[in-house]
């Protein structure tokens, strides 16, 4: 398993220099998934080899989503990963690269704080009590 | 008008539940939003003896309880005021309200636990489809329209480069707002963007922001402050690499919660941000020839006067 702080030192480096790797979007593509692996094996589940839309992050993220909704609130960022990339690919420009690698360090700064608080990511979609067994009538 | 446009009479008149926060730190939300409702012939009533929605912490604790906080107003509303629409600013209230409209038509528990405390309290028992909530901006983009917005523009927007935060609530979870991802015309729950077409007709340049519904860990901005911080701080620093002078929002929590951590970020970081916020409804306000008092630009922590006067704005 990549350390957050190994994570976070590459997302920055691709961002400060992105001619350091031959690939930036693959590697901050990477990167995305190495950061929803960390979540994945905190909560002791092999990450999916899967892709999902053609994006093993997407699978990763879905896989990671299945025991816990309140961790859909990084579906978006995910999949603005994902949409950065293809526009990188699309338009090979090179000052994008600065723009993935944020989506890439929101997605860390995210799961990194839901690790530490689980709580984080609740408050908007709302998923624990649409989920959840009933609580006890019998009070009411 | 546009063809994408559908503008429907019945919001010309519509119950405004203002919810807490617009009592208290959103006030300058509230200020402005009645304001351009004057200003545009719409009539806002406010509902009568409104109570909390239940905001996150009653939901937590009891869904049911906080389904009854937020269809009791519903219920008002309907039964007491005779309005079939209620329109709520605050992302957590209008989230709350759809919430509960979810639960009462999809959970037979929801309707029997709501049927024995309507009684028990004496509100009128609340039906599914009573009455349709909204948010400030179905209400504006439905009830005016972005060429009737244009065409009562005073003092454009252009060259006004804006980011629209949307944050969490407005589009999550999917279910609860049937209404979305309903094609040509409805709002996009992955790419909301009714803040875009109404900036953008008061003249603005919507600027194209990846974090538009990004998580800005608003709930745990007191318990995980930090966490908070870096969420707001790379939502502020994606605006400003993308060009833009302002962040727009739409809901008192988002817009609290950028200020907050804009600040935070320069004691604690040392990292500062230029970006300055304000309310949806401020700059359609400005746009529409309203003064930046009359829309209570004054009480927002983020100073964005000194950048409106460079625009010729206030």
């Amino acid at each position: 398993m990549m350390e957050f702080s190994e994570i976070e030192n590459s997302i920055e480096l691709v961002r400060d220099d992105p001619h350091s790797v031959s690939d930036p979007a693959a590697r901050l593509l990477t990167l995305g998934e190495r950061i929803l692996e960390n979540w994945l094996q905190s909560h002791e589940l092999e990450p999916t080899s899967n892709e999902h839309e053609g994006f093993r992050l997407l699978a990763l993220h879905r896989q990671g989503a299945i025991n816990d909704p309140s961790f859909l609130a990084c579906r978006e960022t995910c999949r603005e990963l994902v949409y950065q990339v293809n526009l990188y690919r699309m338009k090979n420009e090179i000052s994008q690269v600065n723009m993935m690698a944020m989506v890439a360090m929101h997605l860390l700064y995210f799961v990194r704080g839901k690790l530490e608080v689980q709580q984080l990511g609740e408050f908007c979609c709302s998923s624990k009590p649409l989920r959840i067994q009933q609580s006890d009538t019998t009070t009411r | 008008m546009d063809k994408n446009e559908t503008l429907r009479s019945d919001l010309q008149r519509v119950a405004y539940y203002p919810g807490c926060a617009l009592e208290g730190s959103g006030h300058a939300y509230n200020r402005s939003t009645k304001q351009i409702g004057k200003k545009l012939g719409l009539d806002l009533v406010e509902i009568k003896d409104w109570n909390c929605c239940g905001a996150m912490e009653v939901k937590n604790i009891d869904p049911e309880i906080q389904n009854f906080l937020s269809v009791r107003n519903m219920s008002i509303a309907k039964h007491k005021m005779g309005l079939d629409v209620v329109m709520a600013p605050c992302n957590g209230c209008y989230h709350n309200l759809k919430k509960a409209e979810h639960d009462v038509t999809h959970r037979e528990q929801t309707r029997s636990v709501l049927e024995k405390l309507s009684k028990k309290s004496k509100v009128p028992e609340y039906k599914a489809g009573d009455v349709e909530t909204i948010h400030a901006l179905d209400w504006i983009k439905h009830a005016i329209g972005e060429t009737n917005l244009a065409r009562q523009v005073k003092n454009s927007l252009e060259g006004l480069k804006i980011a629209n935060y949307y944050g969490c609530m407005y589009t999550r979870p999917r279910h609860i707002f049937p209404e979305k991802d309903q094609g040509e015309g409805s709002e996009s729950t992955s790419n909301p963007h009714f803040m875009d077409d109404l900036l953008r007709a008061a003249g603005a340049q919507i600027i194209d922001f990846p974090l538009k519904t990004a998580c800005c860990g608003g709930a745990h901005t007191l318990s995980d402050s930090d966490t908070s911080t870096r969420l707001v701080l790379n939502i502020l620093q994606a605006a400003e690499s993308c060009g833009a002078d302002v962040i727009a929002t739409e809901c008192p929590t988002c817009h609290t919660g950028l200020e907050m951590h804009q600040i935070r970020a320069e004691e604690t970081l040392n990292i500062t941000t230029k970006p300055v916020m304000l309310y949806f409804t401020q700059l359609l306000g400005l746009a529409l020839g309203l003064s930046p008092r009359k829309l209570g630009i004054q009480e927002n922590v983020s100073d964005s006067l000194d950048l409106l006067r460079q625009r010729g704005l206030a």
